[in-house]
């Protein structure tokens, strides 16, 4: 089977501070992932991870430092965005900072098919315009010439997302689409992800720092930490039984909704972030509760185990001098 | 049963906005009944716009215009230290806390109840080190110390709480978001309130930072054995650190139970909806989110203002408010379901 998206050895380094003091931050190290056609994949981590960075650079708006980007087969040319954003579009995380407040929401739709040259006929346009809201469920009747003020968040991000569906795409990015929705909205955003993925085969790069929607609605996961990934496998493996001890660490730190099941054990946070990014060895070293000599030197290989990808020296066997 | 510590009754708290000389009314706490007891975690949840600040703010008497107090009172118990402020000296009674001057409440607070706002990560001066504000906040509530004897009880606090001593030489920006949170939350309890108010503490937290700062709540509660009330509308925090939730929905109380009865046997349509929507590790069956849109606050549905979404909906709730009624003991419901018992026709 092709894949739908291939990243190979991404690499993204930002420096800091001044000629004086340069501190060289890798914000995402080596990351190689792979998107199935008709999948979701969800990127998983703490704020600072480098999953937001990762998917700037898929649809880019950044520049890797190094690594390669492959999409239905076809490298990414520099300068040739097109490619892009005609079979990847994005879904953002605030969907009140989507849309321009002073203009009406129904203009980005006639805007976004203008310029992908679908069509220049207004009668056509409001027709693929209300076919794609009837599938987020929503009608061009309930949504013409409004102003975004006038609708929901969660509304708001069902408009988002019938737009992204406009160029008829094959891999949607959403970057945090569900945690600037409301708690009692946020289900019906994520089934409509699934109806998407069943209905229109159209594969979800799905970012979150939520597990727990990330294992009701992806197939597989990976799970990022200051820059790595640091596993990766179906979702059912990686969160019911996970290998990583950070992978660990946030499986038990997701307040679960029963009042059973509360923290018994306590966690130490860690105290700044850019010194665990510059860790010469695992980067989670610091913060782990069986972290060996090895550990803080080595950087751990990446390690298949069954059909889950572990970066963990307890998983690497022996070490070899 | 501990005593009451904090009781409101019929609160109303709406905003007025006067738009080019229309006048609108945003009825963000509509007769809101609320009754919470001394060493628990009440907690507060909803979607948002439903009114949990605004219930926050007017139970902590912070009313500033667009936001008016429309009726309703609120009642602290107080039995701790005598307060120099004629209305506090009544110890051991009841205060109107809508009643008092504003150096009276200023008195009150951070010493009986202190508020952890909303984004309370950016509430410190960027621009003073952070042991700067613990010093300020001393200095106007506690009389004679001077600001050395001020930084050694912040530093004493600080160390109790776990926290690490160097971040009162830091400035804000110094600190990560959670350390942020939790030094604020610390300089709320510095002076070993018996209330503290907490307003989505841990959203836009990670979840392991989430956890540090519930856990310190958890161990602040435990040793102070006072009252926390926490608006979050994570369901899942919720779970974890409450005693007793109430369920707001467009302005007013729905549902309110032990955290065990929430969760096990909600009644309101619109609870059961939030517990079943939540996604379980484990368990992949499809989920269901509310159907329809937020109810506006300046026009809301008539009769039950849950209505529109209802799936359970009868002819009763389009024309009626249903009162706010106990199944048993513990567990009070505001929806036609629970039976036409005492329904308060009037409210």
């Amino acid at each position: 089977m092709t894949k739908l998206l291939e990243v190979e050895h991404l690499s993204k380094v930002f420096t800091l501070g001044s000629i004086l003091s340069r501190a060289r931050i890798t914000a995402v190290d080596n990351v190689s992932f792979d998107i199935n056609p008709a999948e979701i994949f969800a990127l998983a981590g703490e704020s600072g991870c480098g999953k937001t960075t990762t998917a700037r650079i898929v649809l880019g708006f950044e520049e890797a430092t190094s690594g390669t980007i492959i999409h239905n087969g076809k490298k990414e040319a520099k300068n040739e965005k097109v490619w892009i954003t005609e079979g990847i579009q994005a879904i953002f995380q605030d969907p009140f900072a989507t849309f321009n407040p002073l203009r009406t929401v129904d203009n980005y739709f006639f805007e976004t098919l203008y310029n992908y040259s679908l069509t220049r006929d207004k009668k056509i346009a409001i027709e693929i315009i209300d076919h794609k809201l009837r599938q987020v469920g929503l009608s061009y009747e309930e949504f013409a010439a409004k102003y975004p003020n006038e609708f929901s968040g969660g509304q708001l991000q069902r408009i988002s997302i019938a737009r992204a569906l406009l160029t008829n795409p094959t891999l949607l990015i959403a970057d945090e689409p569900v945690s600037m929705v409301d708690a009692s909205l946020r289900m019906s955003i994520v089934n409509l992800f699934k109806k998407l993925k069943d209905e229109l085969e159209v594969s979800v790069l799905y970012i979150t720092h939520d597990l727990a929607t990330a294992y009701y609605v992806s197939d597989r996961i990976a799970i990022m930490f200051r820059g790595n990934i640091v596993e990766m496998g179906p979702v059912e493996q990686v969160l019911m039984n996970p290998k990583h001890p950070y992978t660990k660490l946030l499986r038990e730190s997701i307040p679960e909704a029963d009042p059973k099941k509360r923290w018994s054990k306590t966690v130490t946070l860690s105290e700044l972030e850019h010194e665990e990014y510059l860790r010469k060895g695992c980067k989670f070293a610091g913060r782990c509760p069986d972290a060996k000599e090895r550990c803080k030197s080595i950087v751990p290989e990446d390690v298949y185990v069954g059909e889950v990808l572990v970066k963990c020296h307890e998983y690497a066997g022996p070490l070899h001098p | 049963m501990n005593e009451t510590i904090l009781r409101a009754e019929k609160l109303k708290a709406f905003y007025v906005l006067d738009l080019h000389g229309t006048q609108k009314v945003v009825k963000a706490v509509n007769e809101v009944d609320l009754e919470i007891y001394e060493n628990e975690v009440y907690g507060i949840a909803g979607e948002s716009g439903c009114g949990k600040t605004t219930l926050l703010k007017a139970l902590f008497g912070a009313i500033e215009p667009p936001l008016r107090l429309m009726g309703g009172k609120v009642y602290y118990r107080w039995n701790g230290r005598r307060i120099d402020a004629r209305a506090l000296s009544r110890e051991g009674s009841e205060i109107e806390i809508t009643a008092l001057s504003p150096e009276e409440k200023r008195r009150l607070r951070l010493e009986f109840a202190s508020y952890v706002p909303q984004g309370s990560m950016s509430v410190l001066n960027p621009v003073l080190k952070v042991k700067e504000s613990y010093q300020d906040f001393l200095a106007s509530h506690v009389s004679g110390k001077t600001r050395e004897q001020a930084f050694e009880m912040a530093k004493r606090h600080i160390a109790e709480l776990g926290l690490p001593r160097n971040i009162l030489e830091a400035y804000p920006h110094q600190l990560s978001g959670g350390m942020r949170q939790r030094v604020t939350i610390a300089l709320a309890t510095i002076l070993k309130p018996r209330i503290i108010i907490c307003d989505e503490p841990t959203t836009a937290l990670d979840v392991v930072v989430q956890r540090g700062v519930v856990q310190l709540l958890k161990d602040i509660q435990r040793n102070l054995e006072n009252t926390i009330i926490l608006v979050t509308h994570d369901m899942g925090v919720q779970a974890n650190i409450a005693d007793r939730i109430g369920i707001m929905y467009a302005g007013k109380m729905v549902e309110e139970s032990t955290t065990a009865k929430i969760y096990a046997e909600p009644f309101h349509p619109y609870t059961r909806y939030l517990i079943n929507s939540l996604p379980k590790f484990g368990d992949k069956s499809d989920r269901e989110g509310v159907p329809g849109s937020p109810p506006s606050l300046i026009n809301p549905p008539s009769g039950c203002s849950f209505h529109p979404r209802c799936p359970r909906a009868m002819d009763i709730c389009t024309k009626q408010i249903p009162g706010f009624t106990s199944l048993e003991a513990d567990h009070k419901v505001a929806c036609w379901l629970a039976g036409d018992g005492e329904h308060d026709q009037a409210a």
